[in-house]
């Protein structure tokens, strides 16, 4: 996995509630077998005024030009701001591949659903909860200064604005510790195989009718 | 020291490892697969080398993408290309790890949280995962059940386990008799109407009171499978008789002694007397009407004799300008009447409701009626190929297609549009599934959820009507 240490990039407003995967990204590119690929149809119904098909060159479709990231001043975009429950819905990690597929590296919202949250730590995605007030700020700065950058490191667990002020955030010592160090998580819990295996034993024991049944 | 909630007895009697940093490793009994989130797992597996922990735990089924419409030319003969290879490298996937699959043309295939349980491959006190959010459906037994994502489902594939951090406690407790024409459907989109769309959210909710133990396994298991509506990974509903009946006999449910000692083990499955949860919520089954979403998220709900919400009357402005854009997006008024709402068609199946009992419910509409001739299409698409048989048995399939609905082969069909059956462009739908989102029917396609019931009765009207007008 990729590491997360610091990113700096340029940040877009995505004004909406409840946006959820598959607003992110619609059920006709999940057909793919790949993880790679999903960048051009993230968001595409927002994006595009056609329907878009999996495996359709994206370069000619028309543009819907009141979408934000469609805006050339949020061109290159890597920061997304959002509103409260971004990403929820179904658990697909085409939503968090399509995100990263894209270039964003860091999403701000007041609150994410629960799955979504989750699969972002996967992919080197940094889904950063912030509280509403704070939120609503950096949205206002955003939409009033153009080229706006923001700062993001979670080292230090801070969003920094372009003014320096400093908006600290939580996050599990576990994903961080991944994140930073781009860790795989199989490869961390098979260190644990043989934790594994006592349990497995255990449980074997006490309730065997769940074991060599479906065959 | 305070009982224990039946989610905190599932989370400890899975425990295999607790790291410091609140972490932990939990043991999954089962997982199901199918076609649309497991193919990158099987490539991961693949390029590191692995090979899945333990084959008995995994049972795959293809639902998303397959079509309804007779398919016994196999699926070479699936028409779209995309579809047809995800669902052949589901098959090529199992076939080479050793998975149990039931393919498109086995009778036992269907939708994972149908075909899960009426397997007993879904059991009281289980771990079950499978990357879908709709696995929730699963807590319904007393199983710790959640949908996740298909690192995850690698993650468990190759280690049998999870890494995960304990949820908060909700009851949400519903006491009470449900009226005539009440469903379990109407329940939970009651309660999500309560509660919204992120009232669950880090939450297992455990659904009680009397209300909720009068529900059949089929009506438990709508309401926990819509847990994730309310923002709830997992929902649960702890273990009685009805639980246990439901078990006995199914092919992978255990037999003689062990039977015994199962059923033992199951009765431990509810919450302690005094146990603590974190949120409680109350309802009164009386208060609940049939339900009808107007809007683009599953808590934009109201009772079916009610209007359509103004959004000059809601305060918080996020919320208005929410409502302003579902009803845009939906074509409707501000305060216009849900009855008079216009439908061009009628689905009903998914995993919240296409088993038996929600076929009859909807036959039971439908029969002696015709399809109202505004009504471009009603689907009826039953959840398995053994819920099929079972309706045919019935003589389920002459009603609904004597009334002018089209009986179909089993799969999760329109509730999601990846496979042919989709709604055109600004239409609107009497749907049984779960998600009303912007375009989740197809491409500009509104949404109404609402209970099988309920779709039936829209379905031989043209229009919403309360269906306990039907039934008098």
């Amino acid at each position: 996995m990729r590491k997360f240490t610091q990113h700096i990039g340029i940040a877009a407003p995505l004004d909406r509630a409840n946006v959820d995967t598959d607003m992110i990204i619609p059920k006709q590119f999940l057909k793919s077998i790949k993880r790679a690929g999903f960048g051009p149809n993230l968001f595409d119904e927002l994006r595009y005024l056609d329907e878009g098909q999996p495996d359709q060159d994206c370069a000619g479709r028309p543009l819907n030009k009141d979408f934000v990231l469609n805006k050339p001043r949020y061109l290159g975009t890597s920061v997304l701001l959002a509103r409260e429950n971004f990403g929820c819905g179904s658990s697909r990690e085409h939503a968090p591949w399509a995100l990263d597929d894209f270039g964003i590296r860091a999403i701000i919202a007041p609150s994410f659903a629960d799955i979504f949250y989750n699969n972002c730590f996967k992919n080197g995605l940094l889904p950063i909860v912030l509280p509403e007030a704070q939120v609503d700020q950096l949205f206002k700065e955003v939409e009033a200064t153009e080229g706006y950058q923001l700062t993001v490191d979670l080292e230090r667990q801070v969003v920094v604005t372009p003014s320096g002020e400093e908006f600290a955030f939580e996050v599990d010592n576990f994903r961080k510790h991944c994140l930073l160090n781009g860790l795989d998580d199989i490869g961390l819990t098979l260190q644990h195989a043989d934790e594994i295996k006592a349990y497995e034993a255990r449980r074997r024991e006490s309730a065997p009718w769940l074991f060599d049944a479906i065959k | 020291m305070a009982g224990k909630t039946l989610y905190d007895k599932l989370w400890d009697d899975h425990l295999v490892r607790q790291n410091e940093d609140g972490s932990a490793l939990i043991y999954i009994d089962r997982q199901i697969l199918h076609e649309v989130t497991s193919p990158q797992a099987f490539e991961g597996l693949r390029l590191a080398g692995r090979k899945p922990w333990r084959i008995d735990a995994n049972l795959a089924t293809p639902d998303h993408n397959v079509p309804t419409t007779e398919r016994s030319a196999g699926v070479d003969k699936i028409e779209d290309p995309v579809s047809r290879i995800q669902v052949k490298t589901l098959d090529s996937n199992c076939d080479e790890f050793g998975i149990t699959e039931f393919k498109m043309n086995d009778q036992r295939q269907g939708i994972v949280h149908v075909v899960g349980p009426e397997q007993g491959m879904t059991l009281p006190g289980t771990t079950v995962v499978c990357g879908d959010s709709h696995t929730s459906t699963h807590g319904a037994f007393g199983a710790l059940a959640h949908g996740i994502g298909t690192s995850e489902v690698e993650h468990v594939l190759a280690t049998q386990c999870l890494i995960a951090k304990k949820m908060k406690n909700m009851l949400v407790r519903v006491d009470g008799e449900l009226g005539k024409g009440v469903t379990a459907k109407d329940v939970v989109l009651h309660i999500i109407g309560v509660i919204g769309t992120a009232g669950g959210t880090g939450y297992a909710i455990e659904f009680g009171g009397s209300a909720i133990r009068s529900i059949s396994m089929e009506g438990r298991m709508t309401i926990c499978n819509m847990a994730i509506e309310a923002g709830a990974r997992v929902g649960l509903v702890a273990v009685d008789d009805t639980t246990i009946e439901y078990f006995r006999g199914r092919p992978y449910s255990p037999t003689g002694a062990q039977w015994d000692a199962a059923v033992e083990a199951w009765k431990e499955l509810v919450s302690d007397e005094d146990a603590r949860f974190d949120t409680l919520v109350e309802i009164k089954a009386e208060d609940i009407q049939p339900q009808v979403t107007w809007g683009t998220s599953p808590e934009m709900v109201a009772p079916v004799n009610a209007l359509v919400p103004n959004p000059d009357a809601e305060t918080d402005a996020v919320k208005a300008d929410g409502i302003r854009r579902a009803l845009q997006y939906m074509g409707l008024k501000a305060d216009q009447k849900i009855t008079d709402i216009q439908l061009d068609r009628v689905f009903i199946g998914s995993c919240t409701n296409s088993r038996i009992e929600d076929l009859r419910a909807a036959a039971e509409v439908v029969k002696g009626r015709k399809v109202a001739p505004t009504i471009k299409q009603a689907l009826v698409v039953p959840g398995s190929g053994l819920v099929k048989a079972q309706a045919e048995a019935e003589g389920l399939d002459k009603v609904f297609v004597e009334a002018g609905l089209e009986w179909r082969e089993p799969g999760c069909s329109m509730c999601l549009a990846m496979n042919p059956d989709k709604l055109g462009q600004g239409e609107h739908c009497a749907s049984t599934s779960n998600r009303n989102f912007e375009g989740r029917q197809g491409f500009g396609g509104r949404t109404h959820l609402v209970s099988p019931a309920m779709a039936a009765a829209a379905a031989v009207t043209g229009h919403f009507v309360d269906v306990r007008e039907l039934m008098q």
